[in-house]
């Protein structure tokens, strides 16, 4: 049986001794979109980054506990392992700019060395591009270099860059906050769709945004993760006193 | 993809010590020159040769004091001249940021900067020796000044504008008239980069030989005077390291 | 008495009027002073605004004047004669372009590697900690150095190494030469092309490394594939910039080049660059030619000079301005 959960156990994760993420045990259903939300500094992009191992590439940054997918223990893999993985997508997008869209995409496996012919390489750039609904538009300008792109349209080139890679998972941190509101539309429609695929975990500071894409929502207040439910009932009827105030907008 | 992955970390892992290795591969010419120095030299300073003039080819014992007394002279005369030019000039590049004549200026010293020695040293001859008919510790200083300049006035610029805006109008509020705000305040504010400014273009004119080479020409005595040749240490480094004798 | 009383209030006012001119005049003076003293600075600042920029156009006229008489007699030729024999009045200037340009861009492919690893390794392994501080100010140091210890060192402890050198490998052991002219040189340039590399290195956005890092990449393959496309004009630039240092350095080179006025015949062999010819002959020239012919080599150093630093200051002013 193949399931795309992500499950954590005793998940710690620290800048030297400041302890930033507290004891986070949580269940990610596969084929699930999950909000992660909570005021800055919460813990909750670090915790993302976890995920996929990207937390330890700062000097100091530790982590200890368990994550595993389809029942494997990622932190005993090696993290290069993991990102293959576990797909990113970051908050500005990022593409690579001395590289054509074409490049782009196949970035991932020219990176690990993976050799493909042109067929292959043609495949998984169609594939991909459809699957972020950007083939059409870009079909023609592949070998040109991404900067023409509106910021949405290089934020699903990101995406699709992600996910040529083939992921079990699919991390996106705050992937529309630098997005106007159409693209912002494009990209959410697009995670609707990812979700048959992929199991997403979406960090968001939006509310709408988790209230409209996330099946589930995990609440995190300073590093601990306060309130983890079903997306409708957090919003509409919360456990815990914290997480209404958070909705509310008590504070942010 | 297990073998291809230690592969690519192994190899990202020799990269990394390659680069360590060849980083360290450039200091050892560093400490080598600074070891041979500090071994056949140290052992040979003492009072006697910081004071004495150097004896005749052939005669063993002498000593530096020409070469130290006429570098001290040359670097003190090239800054009493570059810097006070220099900084104004600086003063000048930082409160005019956009006029053509500040443009021109900010070119020149670009160019000026990157001027062979040897060049600065060929003109600073035709300017001041050839005209008064002999060489002179003056013609030197003024060829070394013309190198220190750039670097003064590059630095006080620099120092300068980073400055917040609002000292200024803060002068100028009190009904400073401007060369006050800039001699009592402005320049007495940046006087840290201003100053690490002038100790760089000191070091710098310090070791310079080549300008030197048909200026200020070196002299075996003792001089004061600076309209006659004059030594310097590194031009008696030059001339000694290049004579055939073995003394 | 109301006479009297009148007449006083009178005096008294106008003595006090008298008083408010007299004050009034001294402010007046005052700010009279300040305002001529600003003028004056003022003006001072622009005359030595123009005296830089003259003192420029000078030192270019004076190379140019001085060169007429040897461009005069040898005319465009000077670049490509092989011969530079003072004595018979011929003046050829290819052997010191050859051993410039020889010297000069063989330090440089010494040097790259060296200088790449210290821009690398202080830009993207160890930016920070008491490690790269050290290697930080080491390398600056290497910069410090006079040139003429660097040549006196040559003479002393590297000219023998290259002798030994030399005979092992069967070539005629003369210990001084280009190839000895070029270490020195290339250590000399490590600092100029390794500064600028660090600070482009460092420029490179963190969030272009972190898309590469979570697609797998290893660290060597994320400096690969993000850093060096990013910083490679930069990179150029701080090469150009560090030749335009080998080419004009004489002390150093003076040294140990072995001074021969000849075609260099590979580089073990001693030669001479513009710069060094001109230390060593300026003194002896003893007609106006000669004197003139070595003066058209620095009016050529020179422009060489000038050219290869504003290629490589252009470029990083577009570097830093995107």
């Amino acid at each position: 049986m193949e399931s795309n959960s992500i499950t954590t156990e005793n998940y710690n994760a620290y800048f030297g001794a400041n302890h930033v993420v507290k004891n986070v045990n949580i269940d990610i259903p596969k084929n699930n979109c999950v909000a992660v939300m909570g005021p800055s500094g919460c813990g909750k992009t670090t915790f993302l980054r976890g995920i996929n191992r990207m937390h330890e590439l700062i000097p100091g940054a530790t982590s200890s506990g368990k994550i595993l997918l389809n029942q494997e223990n990622i932190m005993e893999l090696h993290p290069i392992i993991v990102r293959l993985k576990i797909g990113m997508v970051f908050q500005r997008p990022n593409p690579f700019p001395n590289l054509s869209i074409y490049d782009n995409i196949i970035a991932g496996y020219k990176l690990n060395g993976v050799k493909m012919s042109r067929n292959q390489k043609d495949k998984v750039v169609e594939d991909s591009l459809q699957k972020v609904a950007l083939w059409n538009e870009v079909k023609d300008s592949l070998n040109k270099k991404g900067s023409f792109l509106s910021g949405g349209q290089q934020q699903r080139l990101c995406i699709a860059r992600a996910i040529a890679m083939e992921p079990d998972v699919l991390l996106f941190d705050e992937p529309t906050s630098a997005l106007d509101p159409i693209s912002t539309a494009t990209v959410e429609e697009l995670l609707f769709e990812l979700k048959k695929k992929y199991t997403l975990i979406i960090v968001t500071h939006n509310m709408q945004q988790a209230a409209r894409v996330s099946d589930k929502t995990a609440f995190f207040y300073l590093g601990e993760l306060i309130e983890y439910d079903e997306t409708k009932k957090m919003f509409t009827n919360p456990t815990d006193s914290k997480t209404q105030d958070y909705i509310t907008g008590r504070f942010s | 993809m297990e073998a291809p992955i230690k592969f690519r970390i192994g190899k990202s892992k020799i990269y990394q010590a390659l680069a360590i290795v060849l980083a360290i591969g450039c200091v050892v010419p560093l400490i080598a020159i600074l070891l041979y120095i500090i071994k056949s030299g140290a052992s040979k300073i003492n009072w006697h040769f910081l004071t004495s003039i150097p004896k005749p080819v052939g005669e063993s014992g002498g000593g530096i004091a020409n070469a130290l007394l006429g570098s001290m002279i040359v670097i003190f005369i090239s800054s009493i001249i570059a810097i006070p030019i220099g900084i104004l000039c600086g003063v000048f590049l930082s409160e005019n940021r956009k006029s053509k004549l500040a443009y021109y200026t900010r070119l020149s010293v670009d160019v000026l900067q990157g001027v062979p020695s040897i060049v600065v040293g060929i003109v600073a001859y035709f300017w001041l020796v050839k005209p008064f008919g002999g060489f002179s510790a003056l013609s030197g200083s003024i060829a070394l000044a013309i190198m220190m300049l750039p670097i003064v006035i590059r630095s006080t610029e620099e120092t300068l504008k980073l400055l917040p805006n609002s000292i200024r109008e803060a002068a100028f509020a009190l009904g400073m008239p401007f060369h006050r705000v800039i001699l009592k305040v402005i320049i007495p504010c940046g006087i840290n980069g201003i100053l690490s400014g002038v100790m760089l273009s000191v070091a710098r004119i310090a070791g310079e030989t080549a300008p030197l080479l048909f200026t200020a020409f070196g002299n075996p005595y003792i001089a004061t005077d600076i309209t006659k040749p004059m030594q310097t240490l590194p031009l008696l480094i030059f001339n000694y390291a290049t004579s055939p004798y073995n003394d | 008495m109301s006479q009297i009383s009148a007449l006083r209030s009178v005096t008294l006012k106008r003595l006090d009027f008298t008083r408010q001119k007299a004050e009034e005049t001294v402010r007046i003076k005052r700010s009279y002073r300040h305002i001529w003293g600003e003028k004056a600075f003022r003006k001072t600042l622009i005359i030595i605004a123009i005296a830089i920029i003259t003192l420029l156009i000078a030192l270019v006229v004076t190379l140019v004047v001085q060169s007429i008489p040897s461009i005069k007699h040898v005319g465009i030729s000077f670049i490509w004669t092989k011969v530079w024999n003072p004595v018979k009045d011929i003046y050829g200037g290819l052997p010191f372009l050859i051993g410039t340009l020889l010297s000069s861009f063989l330090a440089l492919i010494i040097s790259i590697p060296f200088s790449f690893a210290v821009a690398i390794i202080l830009g993207e392994y160890y930016p920070k900690g008491w490690m790269s501080n050290l290697l930080k100010n080491t390398v600056e140091l290497i910069a410090a150095v006079p040139s003429v210890i660097y040549g006196f060192w040559g003479l002393a402890v590297l000219v023998p190494l290259v002798r030994a050198f030399e005979t092992k490998i069967g070539v005629a052991p003369i210990g001084v030469g280009i190839f000895t002219a070029s270490l020195i040189l290339a250590v000399m340039v490590i600092p100029y092309s390794a500064s600028l590399g660090r600070s482009m290195i460092q420029m490179v956005p963190a969030d272009l490394k972190e898309a590469a890092y979570s697609l797998g990449a290893t660290r060597w393959e994320v400096i690969r594939t993000v850093v060096f496309p990013y910083v490679k004009s930069g990179l150029f630039a701080g090469v150009l910039l560090s030749l335009g240092r080998a080419i004009g350095e004489t002390m150093a080179v003076t040294m140990v080049i072995g001074n021969t006025n000849i075609l260099p015949r590979g580089i073990f062999s001693p030669g001479n660059t513009m710069a060094s010819v001109i230390a060593n002959e300026f003194t002896e020239a003893d007609h106006p030619v000669y004197l003139s012919a070595l003066i058209e080599l620095g009016l050529l150093l020179f422009v060489v000079t000038l050219i290869i630093n504003v290629i490589g200051k252009s470029i990083i002013k577009k570097f830093t301005q995107e």
